[in-house]
């Protein structure tokens, strides 16, 4: 293919998943390694360098406007980022001992994964028992919610920070947010309200890619003239779904953009079992 | 712990992550632009891995390749300026902190910050 049909097919492409990925809540680097991997044949080393720099973006880029809500804890975050980030290191030097096989099937699990937790938002699970370590570490703070600011507290911390060093690993091999396992370790195992969670999350994504991308520099994973097209795509897409948030009807689109997702993550596990990635 | 303080906080570094990532996309804009102009025809093979070459991989040669209009520089130094903006977040939060006398929290983004400088200067 030429370069200027592949590279602005590439830019458009990315354009779309971040679009979808802001518009439904998923995220748009989650499709962007397998459209990379699958349609377009790039390597999937190349296509998780790109992914991840998209992410970084994505996440700086969106913060102003998260943040305005009031919802982010930063002592949370900064405590959870001890554990992201270490397990970023981790799994960016994994990306290196294990085969491309391997990672596709991965990446297909927590496709699937991610998938099926957008569709089951249970409510918090409140034990009510803020535990010593917390309120010492200060994991506790106040939201605005309907009837004026609501307290919360921390819960099960260890269990907490065991997901997050998981979240890191998943993001440093793979090159993606894993926006849904952190939600997933401050939702569920430490029982913080949902809102808190998803803001939190989106800012602690940025600190995590940031520690995986230098060793992706290193292994020269980042390829500039692939990486430059799917960062600015991913980032317009996704600023832009962003805005268009309140005027569409998000609950079709995101059953659409799940289905893309499941059968993307069927293809990576059937690719990758199969050595076609 | 003064929650109002960290809401202030938290929307000054709102603003500066965004005005880093602006400058960071018009930098990789303007490398790309260069990039394509500069190319000739075909798209590279990225079906194989064979890494990139090495003047990306480190900071030092990045600037190196600025000097002479290198279009795969620019966009490296634009994607250094956007590895930069979370560094930069907990650059900020360490002084906060330390504003705020919260010694745990300086102890915990020092922590943060130790790891990004291991993972950016003395990656294996």
């Amino acid at each position: 293919m030429g370069l200027i049909p592949f590279t602005l097919l590439v830019a458009l492409t990315s354009l779309i998943a971040g679009l979808l990925g802001a518009l439904t809540g998923l995220g748009g680097g989650v499709v962007i390694v397998p459209v990379l991997a699958l349609l377009f044949h790039v390597d999937i080393r190349y296509a998780i360098g790109a992914s991840l720099v998209s992410v970084i973006a994505t996440s700086s880029g969106a913060a102003a406007a998260y943040v305005r809500e009031g919802f982010s804890n930063v002592r949370i975050g900064m405590f959870l980022e001890v554990a992201t980030t270490l397990g970023a290191l981790v799994g960016a030097y994994l990306t290196a001992k294990v085969s491309t096989h391997a990672i596709a099937i991965v990446f297909g699990v927590v496709l699937l994964y991610s998938a099926w937790s957008s569709f089951s938002e249970k409510p918090s699970r409140r034990s009510r028992k803020p535990s010593q370590l917390a309120i010492k570490l200060k994991l506790n703070g106040d939201y605005p919610a309907a009837e004026g600011p609501a307290d919360y507290v921390a819960e099960r911390v260890p269990a907490g920070f065991g997901i997050m060093v998981l979240a890191g690993i998943l993001s440093g091999l793979l090159g993606i947010g894993s926006g849904a396992v952190k939600v997933l370790a401050m939702d569920q195992a430490m029982g913080l309200p949902f809102k808190v969670s998803t803001t939190t999350s989106n800012f602690m994504i940025g600190v995590t890619a940031a520690a995986s991308a230098g060793v992706y520099l290193a292994r020269g994973y980042i390829a500039p003239g692939l990486a430059a097209p799917v960062m600015l795509g991913v980032l317009l897409g996704s600023l832009a779904g962003s805005r268009m948030l309140v005027k569409i009807r998000v609950s079709v689109l995101r059953l659409a953009f799940a289905v893309i997702i499941v059968a993307l993550g069927i293809e990576m596990i059937f690719s990758g079992a199969t050595g076609r990635l | 712990m003064s929650s109002d303080v960290d809401q202030k906080m938290d929307i000054a570094i709102g603003h500066m992550l965004r005005v880093g990532v602006t400058i960071a996309a018009c930098v990789v804009f303007v490398g790309w632009i260069f990039y394509l102009v500069g190319a000739h025809g075909i798209a590279p093979d990225y079906r194989q891995f064979h890494g990139t070459p090495i003047y990306l991989a480190h900071p030092s040669a990045i600037f190196h390749g600025i000097g002479s209009l290198d279009s795969r520089s620019i966009i490296g130094l634009g994607i250094l300026l956007l590895i930069a903006t979370p560094v930069a977040r907990v650059i900020f939060c360490i002084v906060s902190f330390a504003f705020q006398k919260d010694r745990l929290y300086v102890l915990v983004s020092t922590t943060v910050l130790a790891i990004l400088v291991y993972c950016l200067f003395f990656r294996t």
